[in-house]
């Protein structure tokens, strides 16, 4: 373990159990960078001394590999089974934060009805509260008005009559965005009333909550994230920003990103990562990362008015592995002209401070180092000439 | 035309030219910010460097009328792995390669910057010499052997204003500050307007009793080259200690130290990026911060004074901040510029401290 923590410093006595929560299939919105979260973390929590226990429902992941966790569940994600997995090892703690949506999803019932409380065993990495600010798109946007974060125009409806009464507000062309869905599925663009009234219809049957989000859409906006992670000291830095090739309304699972962002000035830059803290902040990520998005316009908009929209999940895709008990790796993240960091960023768990961390890479660099690109870093779907289509793997 | 760049100890680089096409001598240091270049350009800190960004791909945002921290351009030379040609900001007025050109300042592009960079780390900042004009190597040899480089030098002096001036001046002001510009940024001025703050700055070489009419506390800006030649300053600055708050930031830091009794040596390739971490001892808490200097104020012989250090910078373990009754400095930029905004809380502290006048 080249994390150099004190043993005194971890939140659980060296050999209790944590439960880490896999994230099952890999489908849009659920891909493999969650299997790569989990492999990190487990083994991160390992080398703290821990004796992690895992469930997943896919075994075709690293994850489940033997070696890795030191009891693996290949069983279904849900309530009835993780109760069981729970009632058998008595975890101390569950860990849902590496397991994308469906990790998440997965903490809040357990914790709803009443399983965690009933075995003694704690959420770690974000609380309850924490998880539903981020997921509950009212909260969220209430949240954000309140610390005077912009937002698009939007409010969110749990029927047809009240979708159509917010129209007004948005206008057309209008994003729907159902709560609670995986990858945001059953939202999307209506350009006429026929179509808002068809994906309203859907996304509210698909929302668990049976609610939706109508949003003023943001097409062609530019779209930007950046990867947070904060302390217990409640010490903030942003580990990279990145930049979507393709604007706001192409997926950015069917787009190009490339990491850092290219075409923002550094006083644009500055204030997205001011309101980045703030948000993390806000809602109360304990520690651990996040993936904070925004979406600026790029035609002449004054300083000082980034209209930003943005969403903020606890997990998230590549970079965000680093949540509590996870690791960050960037491949090629550069020298910052003092220390070699290529490699691995840990974030300990629990009750560590990144200042009392040092970056897994051999180097002194502390972990509260800000990482620095001296290349570019870009990932998208690869173009298969054979096939004439994107992402088909080509041989 | 192809850019040749030499260093002192005899390493060469070859690249592409753009900016102007000239010839310049200057101390070869290199800059790990992402974003900011122009804020970099703009800096008076950095006179007589020729500056190297680790960022491969510079000039993406082109150049605007809003960002520069000074008047002109200040670097003698600019050296980046690529060159952006079609800028994409909806602020941009014009491009990076036009901007230097009109600036009379050479620039380099499509070389190894991460071979520089390791090299200049590895052996130090040094001396060099950058041509874009097709001046034979020998020639250029010449003339580096000749440039005096940046130990002794007081460079503070020729880029400071030659006559006060009032930046900001508040019907109420909440405090009144007098900023001796050693090479001073605005933001450092527009901050202490935001605060609220009347704010006259004054040439370094005015003598303190300028300085002190009618202040609540000076403050001692940023600026280029060798502390230990800038003495001249202390014996005016020592008049201040006692009778109204004196603060400082990055020289103004060092020339305090100095006026203390402190001394200051130089760092084997200075910390400037905006990616410098640093903690407050008086709080735990660390900063991310932008930093730009070649020179640091030895902690030994600030502690043997009894001053206290408040920060320390975290790659290395130099002071980056001390206290004492009448003083606070830091090394790092709170006015950052580029650079994240996690200092400024400390420009709250000096205002809080011209408030409370001398101890």
């Amino acid at each position: 373990m080249s994390a150099k923590v004190n043993p005194d410093q971890l939140r659980f006595p060296p050999g209790s159990t944590l439960l880490v929560i896999g994230s099952g299939p890999i489908i849009i919105g659920q891909a493999c960078e969650f299997d790569y979260s989990g492999t990190q973390a487990c083994k991160a929590l390992k080398e703290l001394g821990y004796r992690v226990v895992l469930i997943n429902s896919n075994p075709a992941t690293i994850m489940t590999d033997e070696e890795l966790a030191d009891a693996t569940y290949v069983e279904p994600l849900t309530v009835e089974a993780a109760r069981q997995v729970i009632a058998r090892e008595k975890p101390v703690a569950v860990l849902p934060t590496v397991g994308g949506q469906v990790g998440l999803n997965l903490a809040l019932a357990l914790h709803e009805q009443g399983v965690l409380e009933e075995h003694g065993c704690m959420l770690i990495g974000a609380d309850p509260e924490a998880i539903e600010l981020a997921e509950d798109r009212k909260l969220f946007r209430d949240a954000m008005v309140e610390i005077g974060i912009g937002v698009a125009e939007s409010d969110v409806a749990t029927t047809l009559e009240e979708a159509e009464a917010l129209l007004d507000k948005v206008g057309l062309p209008a994003i729907i965005r159902p709560a609670f869905t995986l990858g945001g599925a059953g939202g999307g663009i209506a350009w006429n009333r026929e179509e808002f009234r068809a994906i309203v219809t859907e996304g509210l049957r698909l929302s668990p909550v049976t609610q939706v989000l109508v949003e003023t859409s943001l097409l062609g906006w530019k779209e930007f994230e950046l990867e947070v992670i904060r302390d217990t000291a409640d010490n903030v830095i942003v580990i990279c920003s990145i930049e979507n090739f393709d604007p706001m309304g192409i997926h950015t699972g069917d787009s190009i990103t490339v990491a850092p962002a290219l075409t923002l000035t550094d006083r644009e830059l500055q204030n997205l990562r001011d309101q980045a803290i703030r948000i993390i902040r806000r809602v109360g990520v304990e520690t651990g990362g996040s993936n904070v998005q925004f979406a600026v316009n790029p035609a002449n908009v004054p300083e000082g008015r980034h209209e930003v929209v943005l969403r903020l999940r606890d997990e998230s895709g590549a970079t965000s592995t680093a949540t509590s008990g996870g690791r960050l790796t960037f491949d090629r993240t550069a020298p910052n002209g003092q220390a070699a960091p290529e490699g691995r960023i840990i974030v300990a768990e629990g009750d560590s401070e990144l200042a009392d961390l040092q970056c897994d890479a051999g180097s002194v660099t502390e972990a509260n180092f800000y990482p620095l690109f001296e290349a570019k870093e870009a990932a998208g779907q690869p173009w298969c000439p054979a096939t004439q289509s994107w992402g088909t793997p080509c041989n | 035309m192809g850019a040749i760049f030499l260093l002192e100890d005899g390493r060469r680089f070859e690249g592409e030219a753009f900016g102007a096409r000239t010839s310049r001598v200057g101390e070869a240091v290199f800059n790990t910010a992402m974003t900011g270049y122009q804020e970099v350009l703009t800096d008076p800190s950095y006179a007589e460097q020729v500056v190297t960004m680790t960022a491969p791909h510079i000039g993406n945002t082109g150049v605007n009328s809003d960002d520069p921290e000074s008047e002109r351009v200040w670097p003698a030379g600019f050296i980046v792995r690529s060159l952006s040609r079609s800028p994409s900001s909806w602020r941009s007025e014009g491009s990076l390669h036009h901007y230097l050109r009109d600036a009379g300042v050479p620039g380099m592009q499509g070389i190894d910057t991460r071979a520089l960079v390791r090299h200049l780390r590895d052996k130090g900042a040094m001396k060099c010499v950058i041509s874009t004009d097709g001046t034979p190597e020998a020639e250029l040899m010449e003339q580096l052997k000749a440039y005096p480089g940046m130990v002794g030098r007081n460079l503070a002096a020729a880029v400071s204003c030659t006559e006060a001036w009032v930046a900001a001046d508040p019907a109420e002001p909440v405090a009144r500050f007098a900023v001796v510009d050693g090479g001073c940024k605005k933001n450092i001025l527009r901050l202490l307007e935001g605060a609220g703050c009347y704010v006259r700055v004054h040439p370094i070489s005015d003598p303190a009793e300028a300085w002190l009419e009618g202040v609540d506390a000076v403050l001692v800006s940023n600026g280029p080259g060798d502390p230990a030649a800038v003495d001249g300053v202390t014996s005016e600055l020592a008049k201040v200690v006692g009778k109204v708050p004196l603060v400082g930031i990055c020289l103004g830091h060092q020339l305090i130290a100095r006026t203390l009794g402190a001394t200051t040596y130089k760092l084997p390739f200075g910390h400037r990026g905006g990616n410098q971490p640093v903690r407050d001892e008086r709080t735990g808490r660390v900063q991310i911060t932008s930093q730009n200097h070649g020179f640091a104020v030895d902690r030994a012989s600030l502690e043997a004074l009894g001053a206290e250090v408040t920060h320390t910078h975290l790659n290395d373990g130099s002071v980056s901040g001390f206290r004492t009754a009448d003083v606070f400095a830091v090394q790092y930029h709170p006015e950052a510029s580029p650079g994240p905004h996690d200092g400024s809380v400390l420009i709250d502290e000096f205002v809080e401290m011209a408030k409370g006048g001398a101890k």
